[in-house]
């Protein structure tokens, strides 16, 4: 059964096509990804599930219920939290999440077991007004505001944008755990590491979705080879591959390069070959597993 | 309820956290008060005026003395020749001259009537219109005590009486175009920059996808308000009352119940502009270009609408404030009951309706 369905969904704002015919099925109780650059739609696209905006065209269900007709019944089992800060920052850690308990008419004692695990990094902070707050606390209160009345379904837009490695991991641990308590989670994220941590993502990119699988099947369905290159001039290295004729994509990964190859059949020693050939010193070169990451990047190169 | 109770608490939060603006909130009343009513006068007091006196005999003098000693004149020269008229003007020290003619007192029981030329600078004419009302009753004052003791044909002078504020007291006109200006302030200002904060903040977005109504949120953010803006107008009665002397002839009760009236009148504006705003900065220049300007220009707070164009007098009855000024006159100067101003309550009362209706629908349940 799927708990998001949304079909044929085209949104413009003024000249600019934001959405462009998306379709796309969230199960129950899954934790769906929605990766994509600044500006590819994923805001408009959450907005729309979340009764925020309305669509130009097409369907949108949200456990069976449509997103213009139904709004205020959805508006009840959604936790939405937006993009952008959306905390009232002259209210203190506590008293913004009791305000928002009180609205959806609920207490935080009530349903304190399921902000727990958030809102303990929270605690020792209670007193502090939330525009006080560091970039992963404000995140991390504002997931609890979107929590605090236990949806049933979870709408993030974008909660790791802006913050620490760290904070980051525990974000997902949490959404990790929201989903083990049946909870149906979609999350956007600019960041592809995190697809990896998803049970299904799709990447967007100009308003258009370009693939939905399970991170395990992007990678199994990449089928070419790619290799990780060190040199000791990196952007000398990085320009005479993209000059190469047979050079599919070319990206620097951390400080290492990583090439994928148009050729099937591709060693080594023919791509340190073209590299010595340029001058090039202290060469490694090794074929590696693609990443996510790596698949996302040639995928939204083809298109 | 209890949704509501708490989103109105917040907003009190809000409110009372913002030390600068509550400061604003509640000085700004006395400020302007004192300003208005100590510095900006149109009494006249100490007027320098010149006198070119050609007969200099007792009754010149006895009229100069006059003059001098209402506290109105203070005497800034004797000009010796009409040449010097002029130039005494230019100056722009002195206001006016009186020049008496050659053999004042005789003519005036020889013949029965004399000559005195009141020349007023202009250039502000309300003001020269003054002086020359009040000197002109000094002397004809000082006539008719004349014509009792001699046997002179009586002149009719014109008797002018300043009604309802005898002494013309600026202060008394002042305070009900104040009380109206600053409760609209208080009241619009503050309701719409409070509602597009929460546009800009991103917060509407969650507040929006809660189960809270759009009337709960409208009215949520506006009763604080009504608080704020009610101890505000009990704050200018107050200080009219004890500071200025200025009497409430009629019900207190009354008075205040209408301000009331005029502040939801106040407050429905300021939701209608949040409405159609949708940043702090764009609220805040609708609410003071929108209507401050409007309100202080053509509610009949400092230009009397009376001598206003006929497009202007017009367009003046759209202004909500110039239905409570009339209002608030009518109870503090003249004492006068409902009966009297229904007419102008049913205007703000429809005004209120009208408004909030307009509001209501105009809130947008999304984004867009």
């Amino acid at each position: 059964m799927y708990d998001l369905k949304i079909s044929d969904v085209s949104k413009k704002f003024g000249d600019v096509n934001a959405l462009r015919d998306i379709n796309l099925d969230v199960e129950e109780n899954e934790l769906f990804g929605v990766i994509g650059p600044d500006g590819s739609g994923k805001t408009t696209l959450f907005r729309i599930a979340a009764t925020l905006l309305v669509q130009d065209t097409g369907k949108v269900k949200l456990s069976g219920l449509d997103n213009i007709k139904d709004y205020k019944k959805i508006r009840e089992i959604i936790g939405y939290m937006p993009g952008r800060f959306s905390l009232y920052p002259d209210l203190t850690v506590e008293e913004n999440l009791k305000f928002y308990a009180t609205v959806f008419g609920t207490t935080v004692k009530e349903n304190y077991d399921i902000i727990k695990d958030v809102y303990l990094h929270l605690e020792p902070f209670k007193k502090r007004r939330a525009g006080k707050l560091s970039g992963g606390m404000k995140q991390k209160l504002a997931l609890c505001c979107a929590l605090v009345h236990k949806p049933k379904f979870l709408i993030l837009d974008e909660p790791t944008t802006g913050v620490d490695p760290v904070s980051r991991n525990e974000f997902w641990e949490i959404l990790r755990n929201l989903k083990s308590i049946g909870m149906t989670v979609i999350v956007s994220t600019p960041y592809m590491d995190e697809a990896k941590l998803c049970d299904r993502v799709t990447l967007m990119q100009n308003g258009c979705i370009l693939s939905v699988q399970t991170p395990a099947e992007i990678i199994e369905g990449f089928g070419k080879k790619i290799f990780s290159i060190r040199t000791d001039a990196l952007t000398d290295t990085l320009k005479f591959l993209n000059e190469y004729k047979y050079t599919e994509n070319v990206f620097l990964y951390g400080d290492v390069i990583h090439y994928i190859d148009i050729r099937k059949e591709i060693k080594v020693d023919i791509l340190t070959q073209y590299l010595r050939t340029n001058e090039l010193k202290n060469i490694t070169i090794k074929e590696i597993e693609p990443s996510v990451e790596d698949c996302f990047l040639t995928l939204m190169r083809e298109k | 309820m209890k949704r509501f109770i708490g989103f109105v608490k917040k907003e009190f939060k809000h409110i009372l956290r913002d030390y600068r603006t509550l400061l604003i909130l509640f000085g700004m009343p006395v400020v302007q008060i004192l300003l208005f009513g100590f510095a900006i006068k149109n009494e006249i007091k100490d007027s320098k005026i010149a006198i070119l006196d050609r007969s200099k005999d007792y009754i010149t003098e006895e009229i100069t003395n006059k003059l001098l000693s209402s506290g109105y004149f203070l005497l800034y020269e004797n000009l010796k020749s009409e040449d010097y008229i002029e130039s005494e003007f230019r100056k722009g020290i002195v206001k006016e001259v009186i020049v008496f003619e050659e053999d004042f007192a005789k003519n005036l029981f020889g013949e029965g009537k004399s000559g005195i030329q009141i020349i007023a600078d202009a250039s502000d004419p309300n003001y020269a219109n003054m002086l020359i009302n009040y000197t002109s009753s000094i002397i004809n004052d000082y006539l008719n005590t004349l014509h009792t003791g001699h046997n002179i044909q009586i002149l009719i002078n014109p008797e002018v009486k300043m009604i309802y504020n005898p002494e013309i007291k600026s202060v008394y006109m002042f305070i009900p175009g104040l009380m109206a200006v600053i409760l609209l302030l208080v009241s619009s200002l503050m309701t719409s920059i409070s509602i597009t904060r929460e546009k800009e903040f991103g917060t509407m977005e969650v507040l929006l996808v809660s189960p809270l109504k759009p009337l709960q949120i409208i009215s949520g953010k506006v009763i604080p308000y009504v608080f704020i803006a009610f101890i505000d107008a009990l704050i200018i009665i107050f200080m009219a009352k004890y500071v200025f002397a200025m009497p409430i002839e009629g019900s207190i009760i009354l008075l205040i119940l209408e301000s009331v009236l005029f502040i939801t009148t106040a407050l429905t504006l300021g939701i209608l502009i949040s409405t159609i705003s949708s940043s702090q900065q764009i609220a805040m220049m609708s609410a003071l270009g929108g209507l401050m300007l409007p309100t202080i220009l053509l509610s009949g707070y400092i230009f009397p609408i009376e001598n206003m164009p006929y497009v202007l007098q017009l367009l003046s009855n759209l202004i909500p404030a110039k239905w409570f000024v009339i209002i608030v006159k009518a109870i503090m100067l003249k004492g006068l009951g409902f009966s009297y101003i229904w007419f102008e309550t049913a205007v703000l009362v429809i005004t209120n309706i009208v408004l909030f209706v307009i509001s209501i629908a105009r809130f947008k349940i999304r984004l867009e």
